[in-house]
């Protein structure tokens, strides 16, 4: 440790006016640093699986299934898997994140400086979203050489993709903070997540399933988020668009109000 | 002058265990201060609550006035707390660290007094490396470092040098030191009480979440009226008489516990009418550590 004694270390009067929106702006940057310092595992990963499942199924499927009228099902297939990444992704980057900073126990460095829960919230949800879409869009630019895709209201695919990754980065802030442990933060993701993104008409519309599966569908949050996506693609889908969009809407608004309350009363970050 | 830490009657209650018990204690601007006591005393938690860590279950925490839960911002923007665990993030380096801790602390361009930290903390060769690459003693010099960034008036040390070698300890004390003249309230908890009484003007003792001890570091060192007598023996034996007074037995030496000075001359009277030699005498005053375990022990 070199100590200079003609360098003024000690009279250390804040120079400049502190900033909310640096510290909000900081986090988020971090966040967002967290997972593109290792985008192999974080955007190449989950683009190389959706590419996987888009060559199995497209090639088994292709020319015998047709859903929407002159859609090819390996169209129809693109936004479907791209919209299940975002929403696995979001919910990944806020609930690893929060999880592996409360084990490790930097988790404190972000607690000692004056963030407001709002703050917290709000970088944690922008980074989730940001990895949400850098994922979506890199399945899209990966896939539009060899699949015919048409993006037909674009407004209506960014609107789902934005409030989507929004609602499963909120409810990756909950999980992170809940879990006190990788496996309920993995039994959460399995047995929830995990199986609520398959079967919400990624693969297929839910027009062709049994009505009690069709009924089952519409109690799935994340049907009206893959639906609304595909809207903006092909101009069609199972349920009013204008529905979905109120749903997902909706569940955005309430899950964020629930996690700046848990937020706000320090619930396992502040004892 | 607003004190630099003022605690009222502040109360921590886990479950069905009492952390802290009505503590109150005033720290004022400038001071170097320490906070003491065994293993579970409540040092952390009290820390823990000046930084927002840990609410407490009633009673109240000022840092420079500010109320670390109804004006934690100013509260938090006053206080620089270095934890006692050796936690990094491995994602980032080094200065990545401390640019990130002052981004934090709302400091965008803080870049020369990030400089002058790291430089005063020999972390400028290392500012590039990924904090996984460290050693631990390395480290926690970032720790220090994050804890200074954003020029918190009051800085608060959580045992800083547990596992640090001597050489890093030292040079922490003289940075540390230089930063208290300057101004800065200092707040220190250690194990290694012969720092305390080397470097703190005031210390209080907790125990059991109370604090059993308040004052200068002088006065606490003048409570003990007694002393130690060293002595290296011919023949190397004591008589009976001295026996109960042996606090320590080593090879060729006794130590003995006096109640005070004028017992000197009643123990080298016994030695002569035993026919016992003394070789070496020396006369030791307690220090910290042996109030600290009298203290803990009376209360």
């Amino acid at each position: 440790m070199n100590r200079d004694p003609d360098r003024e270390t000690g009279g250390m009067p804040v120079s400049h006016r502190p900033s909310p929106v640096t510290g909000f702006w900081t986090l988020f940057r971090k966040e967002w640093l967290r997972f593109w310092k290792v985008s192999v595992q974080t955007i190449l990963a989950p683009i190389l699986t959706v590419l996987l499942f888009l060559v199995v199924f497209a090639h088994s499927l292709s020319g015998r299934v047709e859903i929407f009228p002159g859609v090819d099902y390996a169209a129809f297939l693109v936004p479907g898997l791209a919209m299940m990444a975002v929403l696995q992704n979001a919910f990944a980057n806020s609930s690893s994140s929060l999880m592996q900073s409360k084990m490790t126990g930097n988790i404190v460095f972000v607690l000692l400086p004056p963030f407001s829960h709002q703050e917290f919230f709000g970088a944690y949800l922008l980074a989730a979203i940001a990895r949400g879409v850098v994922v979506g869009a890199g399945i899209f630019i990966a896939t539009v050489w060899f699949v015919d895709l048409r993006l037909e209201r674009p407004l209506w695919s960014a609107a789902f993709a934005l409030a989507g990754s929004g609602v499963m980065g909120a409810l990756g802030i909950v999980a992170g903070i809940h879990s006190d442990k990788v496996d309920e933060l993995a039994a959460f993701q399995n047995f929830i997540i995990l199986p609520l993104t398959f079967l919400s008409g990624v693969f297929y519309s839910i027009q062709s399933l049994p009505p009690f599966w069709q009924a089952a569908s519409h109690l799935n949050p994340f049907f009206y988020m893959v639906d609304g996506f595909r809207y903006g693609f092909f101009g069609a889908s199972d349920v009013s668009p204008w529905l979905s969009l109120a749903i997902v809407g909706g569940s955005f608004f309430a899950l964020s109000f629930f996690t700046l309350w848990l937020l706000r009363s320090g619930y396992k970050l502040r004892h | 002058m607003v004190p630099a830490i003022q605690i009222e009657q502040v109360s921590k209650n886990y479950g069905g265990i009492r952390a802290l018990d009505a503590v109150s204690l005033r720290i004022g601007q400038g001071e170097f201060f320490g906070l003491l006591g065994p293993n579970g005393a409540g040092k952390t938690t009290l820390i823990n609550i000046l930084a927002g860590l840990v609410i407490a279950s009633s009673g109240s925490a000022r840092v420079l006035g500010h109320d670390v839960v109804a004006d934690y911002r100013s509260a938090r923007r006053a206080l620089g707390v270095v934890p006692q665990e050796l936690v990094f993030d491995p994602f980032f380096t080094v200065h990545e660290t401390l640019v990130f801790q002052s981004g934090y602390f709302g400091l965008r361009d803080n870049r020369g007094w990030i400089e002058e930290v790291m430089h005063n903390l020999d972390l400028s060769d290392r500012a590039s490396t990924n904090m996984r690459a460290l050693s631990g003693g390395m480290k926690r010099r970032v720790l220090v470092a994050q804890a200074l960034v954003h020029k918190p008036p009051v800085i608060v040390l959580d045992e800083p040098t547990a596992g640090v070698d001597v050489e890093l300890r030292q040079a922490l004390w003289q940075f540390i030191r230089r930063l208290n003249r300057h101004g800065h309230t200092i707040v220190l908890t250690t194990h290694y009480l012969e720092e305390a009484e080397a470097l703190c003007g005031r210390i209080a003792m907790l125990k059991q979440g109370r604090i059993v001890a308040l004052d200068s570091t002088q006065n606490l060192l003048r409570m003990h009226s007694g002393c130690y007598l060293e002595l290296r023996l011919q023949p190397d034996r004591l008589p009976d008489s001295l026996a109960a007074l042996v606090t320590l037995r080593r090879e060729g030496g006794y130590r003995l516990a006096l109640r005070d000075y004028a017992e000197v001359e009643s123990v080298i009277a016994g030695l002569r009418s035993a026919g016992i030699a003394i070789q070496e005498l020396e006369v030791l005053q307690p220090d910290l550590e042996e109030i600290f375990v009298q203290i803990m022990r009376r209360t």
